[in-house]
């Protein structure tokens, strides 16, 4: 084959997360404003300060995993399974050898098998015990999940794990994007997971004092931390010739790519750095600020990501801000750090194929730093051609997708 | 449960096999155990006997631990627990 530009898009989604275990009960939620934060169940909770996430209810890891996997399998990989299942199932896609070849997984994770290193380091510091199961690295290591992924479908192409903490499920779904586009790759599985929800996982976010212990109320002034969540979701991007000749129903189109660095401070937001990530994005995609209907927002319900954010926004998109939607599906399902941008990928694919803008729930008081339209509380039936879905990391790494209607 | 019947029960459990379908004789191999699976049995007769096993998986052969079949594993762990629980 020529190698050449190609058009990108998606043809399989699949998740798992507080909101639901698939793609349609997410949606739902996401279109009703349910929100899928509350009280932690985990082991010593009560010697946490911040009690509250969105965590993955009624799962039953037996239910679709063998003891043998279980062994092998942590939570985030788990969780990354049964996405990639859910995405490829949709999808319908299938490969030759040569696609096989042409073809891989990338994942973003911020943390990979949290629950693993928890659970062993109580095994020998707490219970002092001096001997570990002998899978505890290969079920704890970050690409363990793109690597069981590739297993499960037999993709032998570029394969990895991007870890740029909230960053990383846009960097790796964006790194996809760029290897079927440059005519690299036919299809890649990509997205990202996160299971962070374990005792020592919300213990050093609470170091930070950044963590809501109520709820996640993004742009509203009386807002008072993120609130983290779990889970995973991943899509099926393919080159959309392939997609076309083989009848596949398309879900939208992966437009462009912007990547920045702020090069500034370890945890505080710049505007300019995000604002770039946007401008980029757009570039890429070829779209003008009047063009784009929806930005799905970083907004992680701090008071200095969503001041900064807004700002940003209203720099990059001038007088067209005024017609633009941005929300924070954070406030429902919570911030599943690397894994976030996928799920919230979902809410971009509602806004171009349903006509519906997921809302910013929790939204109580108007805050003049966020004068923006953030959707509040109920969703919006809005016919929208293109958004942005950005992502903001802590290192200041940010990353931002467009994405098109098919 | 003997000590025999307890090693018997993790090497089947770890071959997906009866208790009784694993024979002295057999190898990990013939029971379909591979080198993964063969650790994951040594971590579990540890724990079952609260014993350290000297068994590096770069070089099997070389470890002072005979698992070349079920009876010389039983062997070995009877050993194990012999020495280091005659000291305790």
């Amino acid at each position: 084959m020529s190698y050449g530009p190609r058009r990108v898009v998606i043809t399989g989604a699949g998740t798992i997360n507080s909101l639901g275990h698939d793609v349609a009960t997410t949606l739902e939620a996401m279109r009703e404003g349910r929100c899928g934060i509350g009280p932690l169940d985990l082991r010593d909770v009560e010697r946490l300060s911040v009690q509250i996430g969105g965590q993955v209810r009624g799962y039953d890891e037996q239910a679709h995993f063998n003891r043998q996997q279980i062994a092998l399998y942590d939570r985030f990989t788990q969780f990354t399974l049964l996405a990639a299942r859910q995405a490829m199932a949709q999808s319908g896609i299938s490969f030759t050898d040569e696609e096989s070849e042409m073809s891989g997984v990338v994942l973003g994770t911020a943390g990979g098998g949290v629950n693993t290193w928890d659970e062993n380091y109580r095994t020998v510091y707490e219970e002092g015990k001096n001997r570990v199961h002998p899978f505890v690295v290969p079920k704890l290591m970050n690409n363990a999940a793109a690597s069981h992924v590739s297993m499960e479908y037999n993709l032998r192409g570029p394969s990895f794990t991007v870890a740029t903490a909230c960053s990383s499920s846009n960097h790796a779904m964006g790194l996809a994007f760029q290897m079927i586009r440059s005519g690299m790759c036919r299809a890649m599985l990509t997205g990202g997971s996160e299971a962070m929800l374990c005792f020592g996982g919300v213990k050093a976010w609470e170091g930070l004092r950044v963590m809501s212990k109520d709820a996640c109320r993004p742009f509203s002034a009386n807002r008072n931390g993120m609130v983290q969540g779990e889970g995973a979701a991943v899509f099926v991007f393919e080159e959309y010739e392939h997609a076309r000749a083989r009848g596949a129903e398309i879900l939208c189109e992966v437009a462009g790519f912007g990547m920045t660095a702020d090069a500034a401070d370890i945890v505080m937001p710049s505007a300019q750095g995000a604002e770039r990530a946007m401008r980029g994005a757009m570039r890429d995609a070829g779209l003008n600020p009047e063009q784009v209907g929806y930005i799905n927002a970083h907004g992680t319900g701090t008071a200095a990501n969503d001041k900064s954010e807004c700002a940003s926004v209203a720099h990059v998109f001038g007088a067209a801000a005024d017609r633009l939607m941005i929300s924070s599906t954070k406030s429902m399902h919570g911030h599943l750090i690397g894994g976030t941008g996928a799920v919230e990928l979902l809410a971009c694919i509602m806004a171009l194929k349903d006509g519906v803008i997921a809302p910013t729930i929790g939204y109580e008081e108007p805050d003049p730093e966020c004068a923006l339209d953030v959707v509040p509380n109920e969703a919006r039936e809005a016919k929208v051609d293109a958004v942005l879905s950005n992502a903001f990391a802590f290192g200041g790494l940010n990353a931002v997708l467009a994405l098109k209607a098919a | 449960m003997e000590l025999r019947d307890k090693v018997i029960a993790i090497i089947a459990e770890q071959a997906m096999l009866e208790p009784s379908d694993v024979k002295p004789e057999h190898s990990p191999a013939d029971l379909g155990i591979d080198s993964l699976g063969l650790v994951e049995s040594i971590f579990a007769i540890e724990e079952a006997f609260d014993i350290s096993v000297p068994f590096n998986a770069n070089a099997p052969e070389e470890s002072d631990f005979d698992i070349s079949s079920v009876a010389a594993i039983v062997s070995a762990v009877e050993r194990l627990v012999q020495e280091q629980h005659a000291s305790a």
